[in-house]
């Protein structure tokens, strides 16, 4: 378990753009799935690792698909804590809240540390929810990564921004995770409000799909978080094809002045 | 309005709450502002009351089912709200959601459905207001409440099929969010069940609780006394809180919710009550069907209505405090429901309504009973005909 926003400031202060792949726990197998971590780790500041869940409403098809695959395969939530091996690279659990709920807050953030995770992304845990399961994850050390919507009004980016240790996640539009044609015109726009709400670095994700975006969205942010068109490659290609898109998205983000 | 269960953050016990992205806060918070000032505007309530009288048709009838109640010696009372317009008391609601999304600017309405009831209720708000309509339904629930698919089209709604999950009503609910956090600046998400984050199940069990105060007004009218049981199904439960809110205060009235035991309790059902723990779905915490990873259930029932792993929180803050009951009955007991309906009334009535009848049947029971008749059963007659020998 590394200290998150040390690791990820660290890279910041050295003039470099963080870069985060989502993958998806137990994709494309249970057998194959450590080694996807390890491809995509290759290229990334952090990696972002789902946790298969039923009824996943903040996902679009591509991931959602990758859900209910990994799920028929056997795959649950907390078994992708089991197959996870150690990495140089910080890990992060995105995981909706009933898993957690149902295992247990504490336990919850017990298992997640001993499998290595740093820290905790729950889409569906707003702040007025949290606050016990993030006095938790402190006491675990697990950082928490709160995220700010578009609608959020300045008084709730202040107090979600607050509740953060590792990085702020802007969502970049108002919608569900998937590949676009472009970026959201409203991505620039919630970075600059977070920033003034916060010294943690400021990552942009949903809808994040290609080097080109991922230049755009750092002109203003610190970093972004790629998913939808990370999971497409690694189910349609394998890791392989996920870990040269990012080597591309990693060389253009280093381009940038 | 009566004594209100609801706390100001949404908590019915432990139970209720706001589990949802942050994107969709604004606009619950907007909803909530919304209502509670609509709820104490005279001019709302007038109107409100206007289309609840002129379009629903209410008051409802409360009918004593004499040859019904002979069947299971009790004197059973009937609730009829397969009586208002579009044959369920689905339209108490999103008339009155309706007429809120317009107060609130909204320009576009969408809902879930089920058994296609909510569906079909919704799409009829949307075209008397003049908004469009989409409506999101399980694939497989489609296929047998085919009717209901083609009056929501008639109704000039759109219908998109869900064929994720277990393409039932869990999964149109899912796919209502995301289009909801997509469009929620122009977009209000009719929920048609006492489910959802804060403020829905408490919005949705206020417009219901119309069917309780008439019906409670009505039973001491014609029967001279309050009821020693009150009677509803339990899918989401909107139909149940409804009725059950009339009588909330009423100590000696005991109420009673049957869900859907489906095949049976230990194989595939629909019982989130009988059978669920805690968790988190759909923005609420409720009971729920899962396993031991917090992964929901497939429910099971042979009514697209109660073919739902949770419930909501009001029922299951009423189960855990005792004030209601809850019971079960299978799809073959509600088949049987059904049937006794048809044959003593004359009533066809809705499968999901047909558990609550089952319950009577298989229970002995004496004294006064209303029962929540929640909607007809044209919707039901295909799914009846296939089981027919």
């Amino acid at each position: 378990m590394t200290d998150l926003r040390a690791h990820l400031e660290a890279a910041t202060r050295s003039g470099r753009k963080l870069l985060v792949p989502y993958v998806m726990g137990g994709i494309p197998d249970r057998v194959g799935f450590p080694s996807v971590v390890e491809a995509v780790s290759e290229y990334a500041d952090a990696v972002e690792v789902g946790l298969p869940f039923s009824d996943p409403l903040m996902d679009g098809p591509v991931i959602a698909a990758a859900g209910e695959r990994a799920i028929a395969g056997g795959v649950g939530p907390l078994d992708v804590l089991d197959l996870l091996a150690r990495t140089a690279t910080p890990l992060l659990a995105m995981t909706y809240y009933n898993p957690i709920h149902s295992v247990g807050e504490g336990d919850f953030c017990a298992r997640a540390v001993a499998a290595g995770i740093s820290g905790l992304i729950v889409p569906d845990l707003p702040v007025e929810e949290s606050t016990r399961l993030r006095a938790l994850a402190a006491d675990h050390g697990l950082a928490w990564i709160p995220l700010v919507a578009p609608t959020s009004s300045s008084q709730r980016i202040e107090a979600i921004a607050a509740t953060g240790t590792g990085f702020v996640y802007a969502v970049s539009t108002m919608g569900v995770t998937g590949v676009r044609e472009s970026l959201s015109e409203r991505a620039a726009a919630v970075v600059e409000r977070c920033r003034a709400a916060t010294d943690l670095p400021v990552l942009v994700g949903i809808g994040v799909s290609s080097a080109e975006h991922a230049v755009a969205a750092c002109r203003s942010a610190d970093g972004v978080v790629i998913g939808s068109a990370v999971v497409a490659r690694v189910m349609d290609e394998g890791a392989g094809s996920a870990s040269e898109f990012l080597k591309g998205v990693r060389s253009a983000l280093d381009r940038l002045p | 309005m009566k004594t209100d269960p609801v706390s100001s953050a949404g908590w019915f016990g432990d139970f209720g709450g706001r589990y949802v992205p942050e994107a969709l806060i604004g606009a619950l918070e907007e909803l909530d502002d919304a209502w509670n000032a609509a709820r104490s505007d005279e001019a709302f309530l007038h109107d409100l009351g206007a289309l609840h009288r002129d379009v629903v048709g209410r008051p409802t009838p409360l009918y004593e089912a004499e040859r019904f109640s002979q069947r299971v010696g009790a004197r059973v009372f009937l609730k009829r709200e397969d009586l208002a317009h579009t044959g369920a008391h689905k339209i108490n609601n999103t008339l009155g959601q309706v007429l809120l999304a317009r107060r609130m600017g909204k320009s576009r309405v969408i809902a879930e459905t089920g058994a296609g009831q909510h569906g079909v209720a919704t799409a009829t708000a949307a075209a008397f207001f003049g908004l469009p309509c989409v409506v999101y339904m399980g694939a497989t629930d489609m296929r047998r409440q085919h009717l209901n698919v083609v009056r929501m089209q008639m109704l000039g709604a759109e219908v998109v099929g869900v064929e994720s999950g277990s393409a039932t009503l869990k999964d149109a609910i899912n796919e209502a969010l995301r289009d909801w956090v997509t469009n929620v600046e122009t977009t209000h998400y009719v929920i048609g069940s006492v489910v959802g984050p804060h403020p829905y199940p408490e919005l949705v069990a206020s417009l219901q609780s119309v069917i309780g105060d008439e019906a409670r007004a009505q039973v001491v009218e014609v029967a001279g006394e309050l009821p020693t049981e009150v009677v509803a199904c339990v899918g989401g439960g909107s139909n149940a809180i409804g009725l059950f809110r009339g009588f909330y205060d009423d100590a000696g009235v005991r109420l009673v919710g049957v869900e859907a035991a489906g095949e049976g309790l230990d194989r595939r059902n629909g019982a989130s009550i009988t059978r669920g723990r805690p968790g988190v779905l759909h923005g609420a915490r409720s009971l729920l069907l899962q396993d031991d990873q917090g992964l929901i259930a497939h429910a099971h029932s042979i009514s697209a209505g109660l073919d739902y792993p949770g419930v909501g929180p009001e029922h299951s803050w009423l189960a855990s405090t005792g004030r209601a009951t809850y019971v079960t009955a299978t799809d073959d007991e509600a088949v049987a429901g059904f049937k006794a309906l048809a044959e003593t009334e004359g009533i066809l009535p809705a499968l999901e309504t047909s558990h609550a009848l089952a319950h009577l049947l298989s229970n002995a029971s004496s004294g006064t009973v209303v029962l929540g008749l929640s909607g007809r059963g044209d919707k039901d007659v295909e799914t009846l005909a296939e089981l027919a020998p």
